[in-house]
């Protein structure tokens, strides 16, 4: 076997309020600010200051390295932040690493996203043709796939009709398509699967599993972790834009719902260090699930009842109206929902230490990576007295084998178990009226 | 580049090298190129009335507007011709090159979205505007030629020369200033904004500052120098002096704006090539 991909040492920062503003004069505005001692006049209230670190790197991806050998289908996994894209994105050559060097041998095409470049006024047959030149495919490339890319979009009542006046399926469908009759060497495919219906879905997946039975190699990146373990005999998990694990693909995802799970499921801090102001201190969180409290092992599944406890101290003097909310995002930053205490738990609380409890129901959640995203403290049901951002991170998978059986991505961002009956209205003995 | 680099297709480095232009590559894209220009040329007019009636609407309200103001009302010479032929033969030449220079200084910031998601040598872009505005051109070229005989059959003082055949020349040009300011002022705008409306103010400005409304003639001496160190000066008067005859020829002068073309789309495309590694991380 020969090596198709060789990554080496690759690394990639970014400086903080490096990034421009937009406008030079917004960038004097803050600068003089600066001088003066004054607070940045263009941040929004409550967000933090990155001002005083000026030229502090961040490591968006820090010396990765790893080869990646022709006919071999690899997946890269890791939570949002873990540098996956920025990898992909200097893979595909969007953006230039700071350090390192990558040697390819093949075509690249990379699928960071579908139907790139289409454009709306043109007909689908206008815009296979632009999407595949714009992909690598000289034209008649795509003449000779023209059929089959049709034929697989299955659009081909619409093919001559402009795409702004396709449903957002067919879009999907149609851009899909000629990305997957693309026959890279190599393909590098981003969460593509998140798109499309459960069928088209499967479709995809079928043809990807193809393309790499057909001795091509592909780079897989998901958080769709049944796909990846499909698709993929090796995976690699990033963390904080470093490479933690490389090795074959079951393992990796064991070692990833391992490590995510103890990394995130539970904060503490000590009283010196722990965030908060004058009046309210965030002295730790966590979530378990309320039958596995005792062990505390293992990924949560959906028929887990789940319980989110935040400790705080209160400091505000005399009784006061304070509650406790929180903001919870799926892995696609979909608000899944917000939940004030005040709805349940409304009483006046003096100074003092205490635990804020939150019961997440059995069968309410879909399988996928949850975040808290906001936890906030609300003195006199508006008033935000103290916020502290990405609490907790938990994955939720499907129980028991039925964990592995469906491979496309969820549907749905709750998957709640309701009251279903049927009953009936009139039974139809013999003669159907 | 050592022998060993040989074996594999592609090598991604933290910085390319200054004069790594990568023109193959540019020429393995070309039917994308030609795909983008047939793109802007059918998507620019879909949804108007008068769809591609605007090629030749604009160039004719602008000059009659021009022949109202400056020719009628200001009463700016004209060496004599008729001033409807005069400021079209400039301004036909002209709108090539402003054109030129706006959507190629707008590369960057109008296909974020495009480069952000996939890899094509950027360049293919700016080149793929000049194509599709020379289409424009060649449009409205037509339209000028069609007044140009009119004009000569209703017995205009009008005598053109053999320096037509240099139109080509003349044409490229413009294109090539516009290429190489475009894709300076693009590789500048990644991190401000601000230059985009300068350039857009700037281009109306800059034709007052080019003999496209007067002839170089009427410039008062102390001025002359001024006007003719603009490179564009020599390219409008040499097309004016082909097609009508009136003004001069200054061959140094159009060496000089040859010169002047060929320092800039290199410049532009040195620094072109050094913004399009990493602008993503900064626009």
């Amino acid at each position: 076997m020969t090596t198709a991909i060789s990554i080496e040492h690759i690394s990639k920062s970014y400086h903080l309020g490096m990034i421009g503003r937009g406008t030079f004069a917004e960038d004097l505005r803050v600068w003089w600010a600066h001088v003066r001692g004054k607070p940045n006049p263009l941040l929004r209230i409550g967000e933090p200051d990155y001002t005083d670190r000026i030229g502090e790197e961040i490591w968006a991806v820090r010396d990765v390295s790893f080869t990646v050998e022709q006919g071999e289908a690899m997946g890269i996994i890791g939570r949002n932040g873990a540098g996956k894209s920025t990898l992909l994105k200097i893979l595909s050559r969007v953006t230039a690493p700071t350090s390192g060097e990558i040697k390819v041998k093949g075509r690249i095409a990379s699928l960071l996203e579908v139907g790139t470049g289409f454009h709306p006024d043109l007909t689908g047959r206008d815009n296979i043709f632009l999407n595949g030149s714009i992909m690598g495919m000289n034209r008649e490339e795509v003449r000779r796939k023209f059929d089959e890319i049709v034929d697989f979009s299955g659009v081909e009542q619409f093919i001559d009709t402009p795409v702004k006046r396709y449903s957002s399926g067919m879009y999907v469908r149609l851009a899909f398509a000629v990305a997957a009759h693309l026959d890279p060497e190599i393909l590098i495919v981003d969460e593509v699967l998140s798109v499309g219906d459960a069928e088209f879905q499967k479709k995809c997946l079928g043809k990807m599993g193809k393309v790499a039975e057909e001795g091509r190699t592909v780079l897989f990146v998901s958080h769709n972790l049944p796909a990846v373990q499909n698709l993929c005999q090796r995976a690699i998990v990033l963390n904080k834009g470093s490479s933690v694990f490389d090795g074959k693909c079951n393992d990796a995802v064991s070692f990833y719902l391992q490590s995510s799970l103890k990394s995130h499921t539970r904060v503490a801090w000590d009283l010196q260090n722990a965030p908060g102001n004058s009046r309210i201190q965030l002295v730790g969180a966590s979530i378990n699930a309320k039958a596995k409290l005792a062990n505390g092992a293992g990924p949560f599944t959906t028929s887990d009842d789940l319980e989110i406890q935040v400790d705080f101290i209160n400091k505000i003097p005399g009784d006061s109206d304070l509650g406790v909310t929180i903001h919870l995002i799926d892995e696609r930053d979909i608000k899944v929902f917000v939940s004030s205490s005040t709805r349940t738990a409304s009483q006046r609380i003096g100074p003092g230490i205490y635990r804020a409890t939150c019961q997440i129901p059995r069968d309410l959640l879909n399988q996928g990576t949850f975040t808290i995203n906001r936890l906030l403290f609300v003195k006199d049901r508006g008033f935000s007295v103290f916020e502290h951002q990405n609490v907790l991170t938990f994955d939720v998978i499907l129980p028991g084998e039925n964990q592995f059986g469906w491979v496309g991505k969820k549907e749905g961002v709750v998957r709640p178990a309701l009251n279903w009956s049927i009953d009936p209205i009139k039974e139809i003995v013999s003669n159907p009226l | 580049m050592t022998t060993n680099d040989k074996q594999w297709d592609i090598i991604i480095r933290p910085h390319r090298r200054w004069f790594d232009l990568r023109i193959g590559e540019l020429w393995r894209y070309r039917d994308m190129i030609m795909l983008f220009v047939w793109r802007d040329f059918v998507s620019v007019h879909k949804q108007t009335i008068l769809g591609p009636l605007w090629y030749l609407i604009q160039p004719i309200l602008t000059n009659l507007t021009f022949t109202v103001i400056f020719g009628s009302i200001a009463k700016l010479p004209t060496d004599n011709l008729p001033p409807f032929l005069f400021y079209m033969s400039a301004t036909v030449i002209w709108t090539y090159f402003s054109n030129c220079l706006l959507k190629t200084g707008d590369t960057f910031i109008g296909n974020t979205n495009l480069f952000g998601k996939v890899y094509f040598p950027r360049l293919a872009v700016p080149i793929s505007m000049l194509i599709s505005n020379l289409i424009t051109f060649v449009i409205q070229f037509i339209l000028f030629l069609f007044f140009f005989f009119y004009f000569i059959l209703n017995k205009a003082p009008i005598h053109p020369n053999l320096w037509i055949l240099f139109t080509p020349i003349l044409v490229l040009m413009m294109a090539g200033l516009g290429l190489g300011f475009g894709i300076l002022i693009s590789s500048m705008t990644t991190k401000y904004r601000d230059l985009r409306f300068l350039v857009q103010f700037g281009v109306q400005l800059l034709m007052y500052a080019t003999p496209v409304v007067y002839s170089i003639t009427s410039v008062p001496a102390r001025f002359q120098m001024l006007v003719r160190l603009n490179p564009l000066t020599s390219i409008i008067e040499t097309f004016r002096y082909a097609f009508l005859g009136s003004g001069t020829i200054q061959p140094f002068e159009l060496l000089y704006s040859f010169i002047f073309m060929l320092v800039s789309v290199l410049v532009g495309a040195l620094i072109f090539n050094r913004v399009e590694a990493t602008f993503m991380d900064t626009v």
